[in-house]
């Protein structure tokens, strides 16, 4: 009974940890940004300026190049992780041949990003700098459009090991009554099983956009790093996360550092927000 | 339960393994010297560390880590190294904030060139006011009348420049506006000079690998990189136009050259477009930085002595292993600052044997 107790406090303690662990981030986020916050105030989230030399910051070149990645990423990635969900839970029936294909797809999630970012800047570039120049865009092959490219390969098994597991979490019943109603397999699909999971579909679709907003390594590797806002989807740019891994470690003046946290906490904040936003779709989505 | 208790402890001695490992090297009776900062001159230092504690018998053992020339000035203020190391001098108002007076020893010299990569591979010749023009976006095209005018018998493309610039804060993107700063107007009050700019056209890459990748891969793309990487990388570099109206070509020569100029006893000075005839104009020091007076925080004599030691080889036969590594000794009129210098270390206010 005492080591029950005992046990009970310990994990108790170790959960707490967690909680002051993650309100000590945001708090020393917070503390860092105050020169900042003090000396551009709302203007920090507005401004196009990112200027070193000159000691005025802006974030709004950052915002927009993660919005942009994250979202075009998400797009690309929506067919194929919807598809791989439904292939792995409706379609394939043999569960040990299902088993293997979600084993490979989780294994994507396992690649270290950064060889996720050699294979975008070696192989999947001159790809696009042909397409470039086919289309007649300047051929630079990274930007934007890569960058998406490489996320939406990383946030796939996300998405699709969410939505294959709320898919069959659909009642069985409930399917069956659709076929016995004469519904063919794709009919209901579409008219029993997917709007009974979408709530849970959606929120894996959220939780793989947090990941794709906070990718650093993968997508420094092949954005173009250009602070500016990007005229096409094809123009180089620059997430928050690239710019904080790029530019952090020779930040020299205590201004430029605290600009670069400042960064890092708005980048905290919407992550922490999509993430709790998430959960809370995952949470309330019950049979 | 037991499982997890067992993990625990088993986690627990690897722990202990390694503070212990840490504690041995410690007992002997050997002087450990901490450095950081520069990544720029890390291999050289490294071999130079290396050699020196065979040289020594196994009893200094310098331990560098290129954790960046900002970061190297920090830890060098906050004193938790013996020595830091920058490529770009430490400015009034550092010093000014510094605990006591820090000395700079230029130890090597590097050079940043212009590369590129068009079809035929021409070897071209640029101007500073030209490389500042093609470098903020005021110069578009490869056949572009200037570039021409400099290069009258290389038949230039039809082709969009792509610029490729550093995306992480560096001293060579520093050393490079440094140079363009004292060569164009237009340069000096648009971009400035310093470790990150505000860039208004162009690709950043992160580190020499990163801009040199995008140079590689992309037909038409400038960028600029340390002599050591085009080399390395055998990429084709432009000669430039130095003051004295010379296209100078980067090689070892004539970036000690650049220094063989008059120099400040403080040597905290910026050898970009030298005077010098024969000098690469876009060429710099690298510097070691360390306190002049050394009985601070707790250190002893021996340490001191270590240090001064060590600085003094550094400054004389450890330059013969510079060229090998493609980094330009230090010519004899700053070798000559440098000796003064280090002789006017302290410790307790007395001079360090």
């Amino acid at each position: 009974m005492r080591k029950d107790r005992a046990f009970k406090i310990i994990l108790l303690l170790l959960g707490l940890l967690i909680i002051i662990l993650l309100s000590g981030i945001f708090l020393s986020l917070v503390f860092s940004s105050i020169p900042s916050i003090k000396e551009f105030g709302i203007n920090f989230l507005f401004s196009k300026t990112w200027s070193p030399v000159n000691n005025k910051f802006g974030a709004l070149p950052f915002i927009i190049g993660t919005l942009l990645t994250a979202t075009l990423s998400l797009l690309i990635s929506i067919p194929f992780s919807l598809s791989i969900s439904i292939f792995l839970s409706e379609i394939l029936k043999n569960k040990f041949i299902s088993k293997i294909f979600q084993t490979f797809v989780e294994l994507i999630a396992g690649i270290p990003s950064v060889i996720v970012g050699l294979w975008g800047l070696f192989i999947l570039a001159p790809v696009i700098r042909n397409i470039q120049t086919k289309i007649g865009v300047q051929p630079i092959g990274v930007g934007i459009f890569t960058a998406s490219i490489i996320l939406s390969i990383m946030i796939i098994p996300y998405s699709a090991s969410i939505g294959k597991e709320v898919i069959s979490m659909v009642p069985n019943e409930v399917k069956e009554g659709a076929i016995s109603l004469g519904a063919t397999e794709f009919e209901t699909l579409k008219i029993v099983t997917l709007p009974f999971s979408f709530k849970g579909i959606f929120a894996g679709f959220l939780l793989s956009f947090g990941r794709a907003f906070g990718e650093t390594m993968a997508v420094t590797m092949v954005i173009g790093n250009a602070n500016r806002v990007p005229v096409s989807i094809f123009s180089p740019g620059q997430t928050m996360a690239s710019l904080i891994a790029n530019e952090f470690t020779e930040a020299t003046t205590k201004l430029y550092t605290s600009s670069l946290i400042q960064i890092g906490l708005i980048l905290f904040v919407i992550s922490m927000l999509i993430n709790i936003l998430g959960r809370l779709i995952i949470r309330r989505f019950t049979f | 339960m037991k499982k997890f208790l067992l993990s625990l402890i088993l986690l627990g001695l690897i722990f202990s393994l390694f503070t212990f490992y840490g504690c041995k090297s410690g007992e002997e009776k050997k002087v450990e010297l901490l450095g950081a900062g520069a990544t720029f001159p890390q291999p050289l230092y490294n071999k130079w560390f290396d050699i020196y504690y065979t040289k020594t018998g196994s009893k200094v053992k310098v331990n560098y880590q290129g954790i960046g020339s900002g970061g190297g000035i920090q830890q060098l203020m906050e004193r938790v190294v013996d020595f830091g190391a920058t490529d770009a001098f430490m400015s009034d108002e550092e010093l000014k904030n510094a605990l006591a007076e820090i000395i700079h020893i230029p130890t090597a010299l590097g050079a940043v060139v212009i590369t590129y990569n068009l079809p035929e591979n021409p070897k071209l010749k640029f101007s500073g006011e030209l490389i500042a023009d093609i470098f903020m976006g005021k110069i578009t095209k490869w056949n572009d009348s200037r570039i021409k005018e400099l290069n009258p018998d290389i038949n230039l493309p039809d082709l969009d420049i792509t610029v490729a610039h550093r995306s992480d804060g560096s001293g060579t993107t520093y050393v490079f506006s440094d140079y363009l700063t004292k060569v164009s107007i237009t340069w000096k009050n648009e971009m400035g000079t310093g470790k990150s700019l505000d860039w208004k056209v162009g690709l950043g890459g992160k580190g020499n690998a990163g801009v040199a990748g995008i140079v590689q891969q992309t037909v038409g793309a400038i960028g600029y990189v340390e002599l050591i990487y085009s080399e390395q990388n055998n990429m084709q570099y432009g000669l430039i136009k130095n003051k004295k109206g010379n296209f100078i070509e980067p090689n070892l020569n004539s970036i000690s050259k650049a220094a063989s100029v008059a120099i400040p006893k403080d040597t905290r000075v910026s050898i970009v477009n030298t005077d010098n005839p024969e000098g690469y104009p876009i060429s710099s020091f690298t510097w070691i930085i360390v306190y002049k007076e050394q009985n601070y925080g707790g250190r002893d004599i021996d340490r001191a002595k270590a240090l001064v030691k060590l600085l003094k080889w550094i400054n004389s036969e450890a330059q013969d292993y510079n060229e090998q590594l493609l980094y330009a000794k230090i010519p004899d009129n700053v070798k000559k600052i440098n000796e003064e210098n280090i002789n006017s270390i302290t410790f307790s206010g007395k001079p360090i044997e």
